[in-house]
Parts: structure tokens; sequence; C-alpha cells
């Protein structure tokens, strides 16, 4: 038995694009010893979940490893057959998925699911694996850790069944835990708890992991060794903390920067109310539950109101209110002094067009089969009535002011990168030069830098047309960027709202408190020492609030 | 749950009157617009007006059409379907000796199909792309494409007509065996099993394929189980909503789209029945087919349904 547990030598991993065989990671190399943790880092298509994937011998469908080694323990895996390869798999590699929600097979309880691999592997009768299920379900402190595993994955919640899956990683004891985004699809509060979960689990039992994330500050709490990756190749990789603290390269630089979104605000006149809500309460039809409770919100002209909760707090909802696809139960919108007529059906073509939208997932808010000409002209014309070479010069003028090549105009949605489909759709908004525009998550799909680039555009759009904009966001470096005033919302109310000074200044509210100091910091000692100091009872927890 | 599957159901088959009701109507008019009646039918084109007059008047059919669609419709409501215009026996007799003739192929088709459609779905699904998988499906694909009675008029030629191994007319009689009249049966059995088949291989093939793609699938894989038990363990509960769809509407079609078969075979069941009463433009005994037709597709089809959401375990355990 060698030093390392893990070695993998110039690895080659090629994809099948158009019949072509193209590299997508490009003769990397990694070693892990027992109990290391490495961290894998880069935006989407950097290679990293393909070169995390590839510890186990497995490649996703229409992707091959075309050249290089790998060892496990010694023992070349590149070249073997499926049949020993099984026989590594959830057994001494094991796998946490990013959705553990997909990755759960609805039609079996947890434990059913958790037994799987030691007693396929034959390490275990099915009646010891239950016991360490439970046992493991305790560690990772789920709720009654003893009935837990006989639930659907669908009857418990996202942090719960994320938990459950790095249980069932741990399962057969492994010797490595390949960790892929595992807390991307969570809200920051419950991320926290479930990086520690995994983090404590994992140290005990002195299993190496590879940690794939695109997030750096989840990656800082945990990872001892980080890989910078970028389009398959390397970047940068060191020692954790010392790359944190020195990186070498520009775009790790850029990676680590984005946390800090600079603040270039022209403020508004801000004297006028543009929107306001006023004592909203709404549900859903078919339902007994008020998502919303009591809400009021003022929107100024030419400001941009942030709207931050986790998911389940009404934040989306409150936007639907607004734009009239939920008529409230109470209360009223008040717009320009006017109060909105409460129904989609009855709201004239000038409210509407006053008021846009730009949402989560560009790709699938336009029609595949329209070209960008179509897309930003249809607004133009039934707005304000523009045809032809008028429609036309103003979209080129629209491209122009979202910087966005002239030439795109003939392209569909599908020739098109993330961030500049998030473009054109922001364009669409502006064709129908509204007063407010509401953004949905508008960059919570997006890669960080590309997400840098959205909000700086939105910024700059702002400063030039004099627009308001409500924010709604889970994410709390994108409210510190373009922020006047914060509204925070828990389970349907509102916690607090005000300027953006004092929101995120002490002394802060509980929850606010709560959400700010759950967001990752750079800081590779941040997550121990907060966990630490949450259970000293010096700073709130998810758990102390939801008892209110 | 159980409360609004209660309510669906009740729901869907109040909405199955409304169906029948309008299909009733459907057929009522469809048979009117047919040139000539059941006189000018049965007395053929050279009798004479008087004839054709006093037969009219004995069938009751000088009445509107519509005037006779109530009465009939109000009768069929209480249970009685009425008398046959061409022989006088009532249609509850004429259809309840058929109609055990019709569910009997219906029965015995889909036990060769559905197994069979089902397993060559998998075994597709498993070995997608691959010679085996596009064979199957040139095959399945090709016994739709063509005409159901073109089917059953191949298969006669060749079983019956060049190796005499089955008998060409499937004249089943109550008397019959249970072996002699599978036998006797056997080539509109296989017609219908070539004809539905396809459907119920591709959807199976195409359900799993889906859910092969899944990330619950990719994670079973990557815990090391066995590709046989990933199949049987993971895929299969998962994709059984689906295939129950097509289960149930293939046995729907086999009770429904007999009719062409049957009359090709000389088989006697409900859809040659229907077939030769149109031709005689025979209306309550129309009426009266067309309706148990019409019930056991709107039943077959809510039954899917109900097993569809069922086989949900996300609807099986509420949170």
């Amino acid at each position: 038995m060698t030093d390392q547990l893990l070695e993998m030598n110039d690895v080659l991993i090629e994809a099948d694009i158009d019949g072509h065989w193209k590299p997508i990671v490009n003769h990397l190399s990694m070693t892990l010893k027992r109990g290391e943790i490495i961290g894998l880092i880069g935006e989407s298509g950097a290679g990293k979940s393909t070169f995390g994937l590839c510890a186990l011998g497995y490649t996703k469908p229409g992707c091959r490893i075309a050249s290089g080694s790998i060892k496990l323990d010694g023992v070349e895996l590149v070249g073997q057959p499926e049949s020993a390869l099984r026989k590594i798999r959830g057994n001494k590699v094991a796998y946490v998925a990013q959705s553990a929600a997909a990755s759960f097979n609805p039609a079996h309880t947890l434990l059913e699911q958790f037994s799987e691999a030691p007693v396929q592997h034959g390490k275990m009768k099915t009646s010891e694996a239950a016991v360490r299920g439970r046992e493991l379900y305790r560690q990772l402190d789920l709720p009654e850790p003893d009935t837990i595993g006989e639930r659907y994955p669908h009857q418990v919640s996202g942090g719960q069944l994320q938990r459950a899956m790095t249980a069932m990683a741990l399962g057969s004891n492994p010797d490595i835990i390949i960790f892929d985004e595992p807390t991307t699809a969570l809200d920051v509060t419950t991320q926290i708890e479930v990086l520690s979960a995994i983090k404590e689990a994992v140290k005990a039992r002195n299993v190496a992991g590879i940690y794939i994330t695109h997030d750096l500050a989840v990656v800082a709490q945990m990872a001892d060794r980080i890989m910078v990756l970028r389009y398959g190749d390397l970047i940068e990789e060191g020692n954790a903390r010392e790359m944190l603290a020195n990186p070498r390269e520009d775009y790790t630089r850029r990676l680590l920067a984005v946390r800090n979104l600079r603040e270039h605000k022209i403020h508004g006149d801000g004297i006028n109310v543009l929107l306001e809500v006023k004592e909203v309460t709404a549900r859903y039809p078919g339902t007994k539950i008020d998502v919303l409770q009591d809400i009021s919100v003022k929107v100024e002209k030419g400001k941009t109101v942030a709207v931050v909760g986790e998911s389940g707090s009404g934040k989306s909802t409150l936007a639907r209110v607004i734009t009239g696809l939920l008529p409230p139960s109470a209360g009223q919108v008040i717009f320009k002094g006017e109060s909105l007529p409460a129904s989609l059906k009855e709201k004239s073509k000038e409210n509407l067009r006053s008021i846009q939208m730009i949402y989560q997932m560009a790709d699938v808010a336009m029609n595949p089969r329209q070209r960008i000409r179509e897309i930003i002209g249809r607004p133009l014309e039934f707005y304000l009535g523009k045809t032809g070479d008028e429609n036309e010069a103003r979209v080129h003028e629209l491209l122009k002011q979202i910087e966005i090549p002239d030439h795109y105009i003939d392209r569909f949605p599908a020739q098109l990168s993330g961030g500049e489909k998030q473009r054109i759709c922001i364009a669409r908004a502006l064709a129908a030069e509204p007063e407010l525009i509401i953004c949905d998550e508008v960059t919570s799909a997006l890669d960080q830098l590309v997400a840098e680039g959205i909000l700086d555009l939105l910024q700059n759009l702002q400063n030039e047309l004099n627009i308001s904009y409500l924010f709604i966001t889970h994410d709390l470096a994108t409210v510190k960027a373009i922020a006047d005033d914060i509204v925070v919302m828990y389970q349907g109310g509102i916690v607090e709202q005000g300027p953006k000074q004092q929101i995120l200044d002490p002394p802060y509210e509980d929850y606010t408190e709560l959400l700010l100091s759950s967001v990752p910091e750079m800081d590779p000692d941040w997550m121990d020492g907060l966990v630490e100091r949450r259970r000293r009872g010096e700073a709130p927890t998810a758990e102390t609030l939801r008892q209110r | 749950m159980s409360n609004s599957l209660f309510l669906m159901i009740a729901k869907r088959i109040g909405l199955g009157f409304f169906t029948l009701l309008a299909i009733s109507l459907l057929i009522t008019v469809g048979v009117e617009a047919l040139s000539g009646d059941i006189c000018t039918a049965i007395l053929g084109q050279m009798a004479s007006e008087e004839t054709v007059a006093a037969c009219h008047a004995r069938l009751d059919l000088d009445r509107p059409v519509m005037v006779r669609y109530v009465e009939w419709l109000v009768n069929f409501v209480q249970g009685d379907m009425g008398r046959s215009m061409a022989n006088d026996r009532t249609v509850m007799e004429l259809v309840s000796a058929r109609i055990g003739n019709t569910l009997y192929l219906a029965a015995f088709s889909s036990m060769v199909a559905i197994p069979l459609g089902i397993a060559l779905g998998v075994v597709a699904a498993l070995y997608r792309n691959t010679g085996f998988d596009r064979g199957i499906s040139v095959t399945t694909l090709s016994t739709i494409s063509v005409p159901d009675f073109f089917v059953a008029y191949i298969l006669m030629a060749l079983f019956a007509v060049k190796f005499s191994i089955f008998p060409a007319i499937s004249n089943v009689a109550g008397s019959m065996g249970f072996w002699e009249r599978a036998y006797v049966s056997a080539l509109p059995v296989l017609t219908l099993t070539l004809i539905s088949i396809a459907h119920l291989m591709r959807m199976t093939r195409a359900s799993i394929v889906n859910l092969l793609a899944s990330p619950y699938i990719e994670m079973a894989k990557l815990k090391g189980i066995k590709p046989g038990r990933v199949i049987v363990k993971h895929a299969l509960p998962n994709a059984w909503a689906p295939i129950i769809q097509v289960v149930i509407l293939n046995i729907a079609f086999m009770v429904v789209g007999v009719v062409i078969i049957e009359v090709v075979f000389v088989y006697p069941g409900l859809g040659a029945l229907m077939v030769d009463s149109v031709q005689l433009r025979n209306m309550p005994v129309v009426q009266a087919t067309a309706m148990i037709f019409a019930s056991a597709y709107v039943l077959l089809n809510l039954l899917a349904d109900v097993l569809a959401i069922l086989a949900n375990p996300r609807l099986r355990h509420r949170r």
C-alpha cells in the first residue's frame, strides 16, 4: 500500500460533441491522501464534476476516459471491466450528488436506499445496515434518527435529504467520498448546517474527500487543498489557506474578488414613491395558508429594493401579487398614486407596460424558436406600436445598451451563453420602457463572474434611465451590491425593512443576523467558529427561530 | 388522498355519462345520414313503395328521428335496450350472446401481447441503439404501419391458406372446449397481438430510457448496483405509471378495436354484430353495441388514471 490513496495521472477525458471527441478534462493529475479533502473549484464547463467522477472510474454517458491512469490504493482503474469497477463504487469510493431530491429514488424509503450498497457489496446484513443507518442519521443531526429512515424522499426536507445522502455515502465505510456541489441547491441557513454536519462526520471517520463546487467560500471551509479548474485545465493548485491568502493566478483572484461586488450607485431622487404594496395578504387558490401576511413595501423612483429570504419565505409570491398573477385576498397595490387592478385580466396595457419582469431561468423565459430580433421587437410593437425600420432601429439600440454585439440580432436563444440570454431578457424588459422592473433571482443560475457583469449592467441602466428595481433574491452578496433598501422576509411576513446600511449594520434583528452570519466567508475558520458560537448560544440558529 | 381520489373518480364517471350521451347522439345522426333505412336495406331496391311504407309503419319509423332518439334514451336509461328491428329479438339477448366472445378475444390477446410487449420494451431499452433494438423497432413499427385488416389477411394467407396450420374462419361456439376455442381463435389473437405490441413495446422502452437518464439511476450505478437490479429495483417501480396507461389503453383497444378483425375472421363477437347492424341500419343494436364499446373505453381509461395515481409513491405516501 502506498502513501497515496488515490493517484490520478495525466487523465484525459473526452466528450462526444456532434460526432467528434473533444477533450473536456485536459491531462489533469491529482493525488489524495487518506483523510485529506481536496476541493475542485471552477465555473460551469470547468470539467470539475467530470474529473471528480472519474475517481469512480465513471464518466457520464457520451464521455470516455481517453488516456491516463487512475490508481486507487495502488490498483489501476482505467481499463477495468464494469464488473470490477462496480465492486469499488459505493464501496470504496462513494458519491454525494448535487440534487438529493432527484438522486434519491422516489419509490423507496431512505433506509432501504441506505442499506442497498452495504448489503449488495456483501459488507453487512440488512439488519446490521439498518442499525448503522440509524447511527449515522443520529450523527448527522437528522431529526428522529430512529424512524426517519422509514420515510420516503419526498417526505423530508431538502437539507435533511442532503444529510441522508451523506449518511448513505458513509454507509459502507468508503475510503473516499466525492461530494458534487452537495449544498448548492440549499438555502444559506440550511447550507451551513449541512456543511458542518458533513465535515464533522467525514473528519471523525478519517475519510478522504473530493469536494466539487463553484463556491470558493464553501470550499474554504471544507478543503485542505484546492485545485482551480477552467475549461478542463488546471489553473492553480495548492494548500487551501495559502491559496486563499495569496492567489497566484489572476483567474483565482477574480473568483475571490466577486464576493466583494463593488458599489457604484448614482442615487435616484427618491422623492416620489413609485410602487406601494399596502397591507397585502395572499394565499394560493384552494389552500388555507396565507403565504403573505400583511405585507407593506414601498419602492421609490430610481431606487432598488431588495427582497431577501429563504425558499418558502413568500418573496416570489410578492412578485406574483404585484404583477397580478395572484390577486391578493386583502390589501392593495398602488402604482404612481393609483390602485392597480388586482387581477391580470383587468389591467390596462399601460399597467402592464410600466411593470416588467426578468426571471431566474432565462432559458425558459424565451421562445426558443424566435430570433433575438423578434424577442426584443415584440414588446416594442405590442406596447409602443413600433414596427418596421423604427422597430429594428430600436432593437439595435437596446442591444447596444445591454452590451451585446449587433450581429446577434439574427441568432436564436440556444446560440447564446447563459449570461447573454439573461441580457436579452433585460433588453426585452427595457423595450417596454417600464418604470419598474421586478428581478426574480436573475443571477442565481449564473456563474459568479457572469452574474457580476449582469449586476453591473442593471446598475448602469438604473443610473442612466432612472428605473426602479424590485430585486428578489436569496443571495446576500447580490443585495449588498445593488440594494438601496432591503426587505427581509421569513415565512410570509416581513422581519424588518429599511435602508441598506441600517439593515446590514449592527444591531441586527435575529433572523437577519442568522441570514448574514450564514453566508460563507473566505476565512477557512469561519464555519467552525460560527458553529461553536451557535452552540454556546451566542449566535441565533435556525432551530431557535423556528421554535418561536 | 382517498377523498380527492374519490372526487376525481366521481367527476370522471359523471363526464363519462356525458361522453356516452354525446356518442349516442352522434351515432343517431351518423346512422340517419346514411342512405336508406332498415326497410330499404331488408326489402332491397326493388321493393314497392307500399311495402316500404308498411314496413316503416310497422317499425314506427315515420316519426322524426329526434323523437325516436329521446324515446330510445328514456328506455335505455331504465335498462331497456329495445328490440332488434331485423328479427324482433331483444337487443339484450343478441348482445349477451356475443359479448362473452369479444371479451374472451380481448383477454386472450392481452395475455399474449402485454407481457411480450413489456418484456421486449425493457430489453430494447437496455440494449438501446443496438441491432436488437433497431430490429425490434422496425418489425413492430411495420406491423402498426399497415392497416389492421391487411395484417389479418396476410396472416390468413400465410397460416391458413399456405400452411394450413390454423383455420381461416374463427367461428367459435359455446360448445367448444378450452383448447379447441383457443386453436380456432389463434389467428385473430395473433393479429391483435401484432398490431398492439408496437405501442406497448415502444412506450415501455421510452419510459425506461427516460428513467435511465434520471439522477437516481446514476446514483444507483455509482453505488455499484448490478444492472439487472438497477432495472428491477430502481427503474421499474417508477416506470409503472406510464406503462399501466399504455397497457390499459391497449386492453381498451383490444375490446373496441376488434371490429374489423372480427369481420375478417367471421368471429361471432360484438364488433361483427355492430358491423352487420350498421349495414342493416338496425339502430337499436348499433346504439347498444356503441354504448358498450364506449363504456368500456371510458371505464378502462378511468382505471388507467386511478392506477397511475396509486402507482406514484408521492401520492401513496403523503407528507
